[in-house]
């Protein structure tokens, strides 16, 4: 039932745009030309077909890849790099407090920013889309491991001493388990700005990408094929959610879930 | 015959962090004697350092000043020949609880197929075969500590601390694991030292019950040795004259103690 609703709510959206945007179907009220209204906001019937064209035209496919390997690069060097560094700074108290202010510094400033310098570093190819994303994911990955670190129960930390671990074990089986529960909680967001830094970076200047794909639209003021490139970067977003739950599911299955009784 | 542990003369005095002046000596000039294959009981109010003291036995903690000898040898370091059971849950939660008993062994790099014969020995020894592949959060508290046990057992050390390990479990499921306890401890005598503050529970098990002065300070005040014939049954053990005899003398010398805690907490 929940899915029929859910369902209603997006035809529903998808016949107000329609309706809104068709010259033919109501007399322009706000626009002096019965055109204007598509200009701005697109139609959805046309949308759906440029996806369409997209899709069975295979022209897609080469843009969708480029950005899912920058997506998946940024991700996982960004993860890496957040968890060394996380676990790293979280046993060296006087690096971590030496290197406290700038840390601080970086995570504050807006590292979009950066998408410049990265342009005149690594060029126009994937390299700079990459660099972008993992400036984002490094410090969402790397607070989270400092503070799954550092928030270790001392109990299971002495625990594992007095059972005979010794510092290169307590590593590994009790700092870097525990430091995982932290990444996963945040696996979501860093899976996501990953995309965002791919995206952007593609949209300030590439040749490739579902971004790029964007930009060009963009150019021509064809907003259609902005609002298609919009769905579909949407749905692989989607995807991409998706498949951080089912890993998820998997690896996590030590953390306790709510529980939920059957009524009867 | 060399002492299995003994504590000599033991002053734990900690700093303020914030403060470096501020000082807390939560253990003065502490000495506790434990002989093979004794089990000591150690009471004493809430608050009163009886943590401390165990955790200067087990190599967690260094003292201030004194020193603990295990076996006859100076202690450095982590106490490697014994097991210490904590009061909450030391358990870690990613590990099934097969995994955490055999967490010790692999510590030690035993070959896992022996490690494995082990666990899972002791998974049946404690009681919860089939229960393996459950994490912590899927077992009760009674099975978590039960893990515990195994887990600290299965590494047979000469020396068991536990710092009131049954504390958290309701009535029942602790007598159960009382006797449970002087099941396994019976079997091959270790020393334990069993903090408690439960007198009752300190009688029923030990053979000797030390009681400890109210904190800051904490130093024992008094040693008692408990002559109740063994094997015992914990629950029925505390309707026989001789403890109820036993457990008024020692609550005379503590009542006094708990009450300078009780005043200490409430300031």
């Amino acid at each position: 039932m929940l899915r029929v609703w859910q369902a209603l709510v997006l035809v529903a959206v998808i016949a107000l745009w329609h309706i809104g945007t068709s010259p033919t179907l109501l007399p322009p009220l706000y626009f002096d030309n019965a055109d204007k209204a598509a200009f701005f906001f697109g139609e959805p019937l046309t949308v759906l077909s440029r996806i369409w064209n997209w899709f069975a035209g295979g022209e897609i496919y080469r843009h969708l890849w480029v950005t899912l390997v920058e997506t998946l690069l940024a991700f996982v060097m960004g993860t890496v790099s957040g968890l060394l560094i996380g676990i790293w700074l979280a046993l060296a108290p006087t690096a971590s407090a030496i290197s406290d202010p700038y840390i601080k510094a970086l995570n504050a400033m807006p590292r979009l920013i950066l998408a410049p310098i990265f342009f005149v570093w690594f060029g126009l190819g994937i390299a700079s889309k990459v660099a972008i994303g993992v400036s984002l994911v490094f410090f969402i990955v790397f607070f989270n491991v400092y503070q799954g670190v550092r928030e270790v129960s001392p109990v299971v930390l002495a625990n594992a001493r007095m059972l005979g671990a010794t510092h290169r074990q307590l590593l590994r089986y009790v700092y870097l388990p525990s430091a995982m529960s932290w990444v996963f909680a945040s696996l979501h967001n860093s899976v996501g700005l990953a995309f965002v830094g791919a995206v952007v970076g593609e949209y300030l200047g590439s040749s490739e990408g579902v971004g790029y794909l964007i930009h060009q639209a963009e150019g021509v003021f064809d907003i259609n094929s902005v609002f298609a490139g919009i769905v579909v970067l949407t749905g692989f977003a989607l995807v991409l959610d998706w498949c951080v739950t089912l890993a998820e599911k998997r690896l996590m299955i030590w953390q306790p879930r709510q529980g939920e009784t059957e009524r009867i | 015959m060399t002492a299995a542990l003994a504590l000599e003369r033991v002053t734990c005095t900690f700093i303020s962090r914030e403060n470096r002046d501020q000082r807390y000596t939560a253990v003065r000039d502490a000495t506790l004697v434990v002989a093979p294959g004794e089990f000591v009981s150690v009471v004493g109010p809430t608050g009163c350092g009886k943590t401390t003291l165990l955790n200067v036995a087990a190599g967690l903690l260094a003292p201030s000043a004194g020193s603990v000898r295990v076996h006859g040898e100076l202690l450095e370091g982590i106490n490697a020949r014994a097991g210490y059971l904590f009061q909450s849950e030391a358990l870690m939660p990613w590990r099934s609880a097969f995994d955490n008993i055999v967490a010790g062994l692999e510590f030690r790099g035993v070959p896992a197929d022996v490690a494995s014969a082990k666990g899972n020995d002791w998974l049946k020894r404690v009681g919860l075969a089939g229960f393996g592949n459950r994490f912590p959060h899927q077992l009760s508290g009674g099975m978590r500590k039960r893990v515990s046990l195994a887990q600290t057992l299965i590494l047979d050390p000469k020396i068991l601390l536990m710092d009131e390990p049954f504390s958290a479990l309701d009535v029942q499921t602790r007598q159960l694991m009382e006797n449970e306890l002087l099941e396994l401890w019976s079997a091959d005598r270790k020393s334990v030292v069993f903090i408690t503050h439960d007198l009752e529970e300190a009688i029923s098990l030990s053979d000797r019950v030390v009681v400890l002065s109210a904190g800051p300070e904490t130093h024992p005040i008094g040693e008692y040795a408990i002559d109740l014939p063994r094997p015992r049954d914990v629950s029925e053990i505390r309707l026989s004259p001789r403890f109820i005899e036993i457990h008024a003398e020692i609550w005379h010398a503590m009542k006094d103690e708990v009450l300078k805690g009780y005043a200490q907490q409430q300031q």
